[in-house]
């Protein structure tokens, strides 16, 4: 349909007049806003820049107190406490470096916090208050206050920041706060207001990176009216925030001191599961550090001493660390044989010492032989041939699948920093990771937890829980949030067979209490309280055919870092398993030697709730023990000797 | 006209459209919308985060919105329109149904990777229906009131439901976009002057009868009008944005207190400074001479629309192009006469400056619609 041309010409005309019509009523309303424009900014700017100097109202973020960490009696692990601090403001100092001059006079400043506050305070907008020193004892603030009217635009403020009272004995479980970062913000969507806040603390590692959003709070406000001189005249109104969520863990702080303690001056770590509810009673890295050290501001000096020492006091090792997990693995490739049905437990493997696969001698830790082994002498005195042959019987597939079954080669879901994977090799993995086919010497080595078998000190620990109890344990170290019990670490059945189960466990029995055991010197005498284990120690060099034949040099000879690895995983009491315990320590020598005695001492230290009666020791040990227990009474910080809030 | 009338031989084809754009105009916009990063860039204390990167996405992606809408032929547009106009009343009845309550009104819809507010969308779905409509419409019949109720009511529905929300600011921006287009269509004078002095006494009828016998409304419903026009009766409630924003404007002086020195933008002052309050930022920080620069710039984009469709000989195109400027303007008059005090403060961001998504990418969408209109203009 055409239109006709009178109605485009009359329509298009008609539009024409009305949009000029539209136009002079546009540009009237536009004249307007130009004039009121003018009126303020020109005719009345000097009255309004007044008010705007004079009634500053300003809008600020009341940072919430952090949530508390607790043990699961109670005991403060990571509190808040008020510190006061100097700030600054440039625009009503004048001259800063006058009044910092003065400053300095009043109290100590370093020097370089003094150039770095100088630095942001010509950063930043001149009305904007800087910190020039935080952590200010009282006298101190006292004294500036005294001298106000010397020090224009300096005033003291109080605050609240992070307090770890139990010092180092917690440092790797609960980590510690920092300054939030750029880098922090960036890892990061949509990062609440509050973290723009200048050096808010903000969980940097452990339990306090990991529960960040739980611990932190949520912001308050406050309008408050400033005048010229920036100082506040009055607040307008103030919408409290809401306090960060108190969490208790379920480590146990004095059991944790006094496993720290006990390790103090090797590099070990040690992990204490309750088997009642998978509770993680004490998670110990040794050396440790003082987490406070961080939230102060490390010193460039104490950074360095914590870089260059070879212990590596800043790695959480019972749950970062992985080793070869040695002889304490042949529970694995046993359960995985017995499960498999390709032997039985009466079955004998004779020991010659050696073991020819595949063209390779594989050797036996004893050079003669053990002579005809079957399951409970093989694991009582840890024969190593037994293990090669079973396990090339059941094949590797089935052992690492026993493996993860028991908690080893898996991440456990722990709110800890760097949780480590490990490795339970199979045939799968080597072709994937490094592109080779599996060899039949690779099992070999598997059977008794070298080659690339790898185990963090928790996985160990868990891998002992799950044999103690047949059910599925999995680590719980986050008890209450805010006083809402989290799920509890108990699982079902794990469905192996009790009988084998009950062969294994009086071998561990038999390798802590008889006396060809590899750990009877580190038995417990107490009925009741007795403990079963086994022992491991894992080579970190391989051993040349050179060597073993000029005989084999012994650890004491060799460098600290060549030494083997000393391991030891156990459960007491004997009959009702109550604690699961692993120890690591890392070149320590021989299991037996290294690691079975903490962890008999870290068990009889849980299971009577602080050091045991000398009788539970063999007679010979009492009077070395009797000096320990001193020496570790002494160490352990007074705080956690107490019962604290709950 | 129809679709037979448009001339499409004359019209350029493929990517030489690319040629004919209205290219002064995209500068303009350009240049609007980096006075926008820089106001983010300040009230966000020197810095890209949080709101000038996502703004300069959202722009670019605007742009990119722009360019594909202008390569449509307007036909197809016109052809849409009634569809368009449908389908977002639909979602503002959506909004009522399933929207997110935020800053104590209805206006969201979340569709996952953005949050849609149909209100911006219906401000340009309603000019297209209405210049769809009197294209369509034969010229004589304009002023018939028949074909003057329709598009009354089909103004009245969106306001209505806009008014739910609720939503003041954009409710009166539909009925003054809707109006004036209906006055540019040649409506009837009479129409208009009835309807704006029936407001007028109402107006005045319920002023006069405050206090006597005759009340018209309740004392409270008063009281909340007051504070509504004269925000200084209530310093800490609804009068403390406009107070500090006055404090803002003013001491901004001639050529301001400089880039990030405003002391009121720094420091807090206003809790919706990035978004309707941004233009006391730059009139702090720029003073007077930066903020009739800003409105000059926006001047100029309302006159080269308007220009481009004077010489439009498309009724459907000249009619959208002129709806969509007259929105603009509507958008940034308003915003600017409520932090300037001279209006009621409501809720009205400023168009290509304020922080947020939907209204920048509708906006864009609109400008494509106007670029469309002059590339495929008969010739």
């Amino acid at each position: 349909m055409r239109r006709p041309p009178k109605d485009v010409i009359q329509s298009t005309r008609s539009i024409g007049r009305r949009t000029l019509i539209m136009g002079g009523l546009q540009l009237g309303v536009l004249g307007a806003i130009g004039f009121r424009l003018r009126d303020m900014q020109v005719k009345q700017a000097d009255q309004y820049r007044m008010l705007a100097e004079e009634n500053r109202i300003s809008m600020r973020l009341l940072p919430p107190a952090r949530g508390m960490i607790f043990d699961r009696n109670g005991i403060a692990i990571a509190a808040n406490e008020q510190n006061y601090r100097v700030v600054m403001v440039r625009e009503d100092a004048g001259d800063i470096e006058q009044v910092l001059a003065r400053l300095t006079e009043i109290i100590d400043i370093p020097p370089d916090t003094l150039t770095r506050a100088i630095e942001e305070m010509r950063r930043r907008a001149p009305f904007v208050p800087v910190t020039i020193l935080e952590r200010v004892s009282w006298d101190d603030v006292a004294q500036i206050n005294l001298n106000t009217p010397v020090l224009p635009g300096v005033q003291a403020e109080v605050g609240l920041s992070r307090y770890y009272p139990m010092g180092e004995d917690m440092a790797h479980v609960v980590g510690y706060v920092g300054p939030v970062s750029d880098y922090d913000l960036g890892q990061i969507e949509n990062p609440d207001p509050l973290l723009q806040i200048p050096r808010f603390e903000y969980g940097k590692t452990g339990a306090e990176n990991r529960l960040e959003t739980d611990l932190r709070g949520k912001a308050g406000t406050r309008r408050i009216e400033i005048s010229a001189a920036g100082r506040i005249i009055r607040e307008l109104d103030r919408q409290d925030g809401i306090a960060g969520k108190d969490l208790q863990l379920t480590i146990d702080a004095r059991l944790q001191s006094y496993v720290q303690a006990r390790l103090d001056g090797e590099s070990a770590s040690a992990v204490v599961i309750d088997l009642e509810n998978g509770d993680l009673r004490a998670v110990v890295s040794s050396p440790s550090f003082d987490p406070n050290m961080f939230v102060r501001g490390i010193s460039v000096a104490d950074w360095q001493a914590l870089m260059e020492n070879k212990y590596r006091p800043l790695a959480a090792k019972a749950v970062q660390g992985t080793y070869p997990p040695g002889s304490t693995f042949k529970m694995v490739t046993l359960l995985a044989a017995m499960e498999a049905g390709v032997i039985t437990a009466e079955d004998t493997v004779y020991c010659p010492g050696h073991a020819d696969v595949g063209g390779t001698r594989f050797h036996c830790w004893k050079r003669g032989g053990h002579g005809n082994m079957n399951l409970h002498e093989s694991m009582k005195q840890s024969c190593d041939v037994y293990y090669y042959d079973i396990a090339q019987r059941v094949g590797i597939d089935k052992m690492a699948e026993m493996a993860r079954k028991l908690g080893l080669g898996l991440r456990h879901d722990l709110p800890l920093s760097a949780v480590a994977t490990g490795i339970a090799p199979d045939r799968d993995w080597k072709s994937s990771v490094r592109g080779e086919t599996w060899r039949i010497g690779d099992t070999v080595n598997a059977s008794i937890g070298q080659g690339y078998v790898l185990t963090s000190p928790i996985q160990l620990a868990v891998m002992t829980a799950r044999l103690a109890t047949g059910n599925e344990i999995t680590p719980r170290l986050l008890r209450l949030i805010d006083g809402v019990e989290q799920p509890s670490g108990i699982g079902p059945s794990l469905g192996l067979n009790e009988n084998t189960l009950r062969r294994l466990r009086a071998s561990l029995d038999a390798v802590c209490n008889h006396n060809r055991g590899t750990a009877y010197g580190s038995r417990i005498l107490t009925e009741g309280r007795m403990m079963a284990g086994k022992t491991g120690t894992s080579q970190v060099r391989r051993i040349t055919p050179d060597e073993r034949a000029a005989g084999v040099i012994s650890n004491e000879d060799l460098p600290w870092e060549r030494r083997d690895h000393a391991l030891f995983v156990g459960y007491a009491p004997l009959d009702n398993p109550r604690y699961a315990v692993s120890v690591v320590v890392e070149h320590g020598g021989g299991g037996s030697a290294a690691a079975a005695p903490v962890a008999r001492d870290i068990l009889l230290q849980a299971q009577y709730g602080g050091p045991p009666p000398l009788d539970a020791y063999p007679a010979n040990l009492r009077e070395q023990i009797a000096a320990q227990q001193r020496r570790i009474a002494d160490r352990i910080p007074a705080g956690t000797r107490s019962q604290g809030r709950a | 006209m129809s679709y037979l009338e448009y001339n499409t031989k004359s019209v350029p084809v493929g990517l030489r459209k690319l040629l004919y754009l209205h290219w002064p105009l995209i500068l303009l916009l350009i240049a609007v919308a980096c006075a926008g990063f820089l106001m983010l860039y300040s009230v966000g204390g020197g810095s890209f985060t949080p709101w000038v990167e996502p703004q300069m996405k959202r722009f670019a992606l605007g742009l990119a919105v722009m360019i594909a809408v202008a390569m449509v032929p307007i036909w197809f547009w016109r052809n849409m329109s009634f569809v368009a106009f449908g389908g977002s009343v639909l979602l503002l009845i959506g909004v009522e149904l399933f929207g997110d309550v935020r800053m104590g009104a209805q206006r969201w819809i979340d569709l996952g990777f953005m949050r849609l507010q149909p209100s911006e969308l219906t401000k340009i779905t309603l000019v297209m229906f209405l210049a769809a409509y009197y294209d369509w419409l034969p010229f004589e019949r304009k002023s018939h009131p028949v074909w003057v109720i329709v598009p009354v009511l089909v103004i009245l529905v969106p306001v209505a439901l806009v008014l739910q929300q609720p939503d003041l600011g954009t409710a009166l921006l539909l009925l003054m976009g809707g109006g004036a287009i209906m006055f540019l269509a040649g409506v009837h004078w009479a129409y208009f002057a009835t309807v704006v002095a029936a407001g007028i006494s109402m107006i005045i009828a319920v002023f006069q009868s405050r206090g006597t016998g005759w009340q018209i409304l309740q004392d409270y419903q008063y009281s909340r009008i007051d504070t509504f026009l004269d925000p200084a009766n209530d310093p800490l409630g609804a009068g403390y944005n406009i107070t500090q924003a006055k404090i803002a404007l003013g001491s901004g002086g001639w050529t301001g207190r400089g880039f990030m020195q405003g002391t009121q933008s720094q420091l807090n002052f206003l809790p919706e400074k990035h978004t309707d309050f941004i233009f006391t930022t730059l009139a702090e920080e720029f003073g007077f001479v930066g903020a009739m620069t800003l409105v000059v710039l926006y001047a100029l984009i309302v006159l080269f629309c308007v220009a481009s469709a004077l010489s439009n000989k498309d009724r459907f195109g000249a009619l959208l192009t002129l709806g969509i400027a007259l929105t603009f303007f509507l958008f940034f008059a308003v915003n600017m006469a409520m932090v300037t005090g001279l209006t009621p403060v409501v809720g009205v961001p400023l168009p290509l400056v304020s922080y947020g998504g939907s209204a920048m990418l509708v906006l864009m969408g609109a400008f494509g619609l106007v670029q469309s209109a002059h590339v495929h203009r008969p010739r």
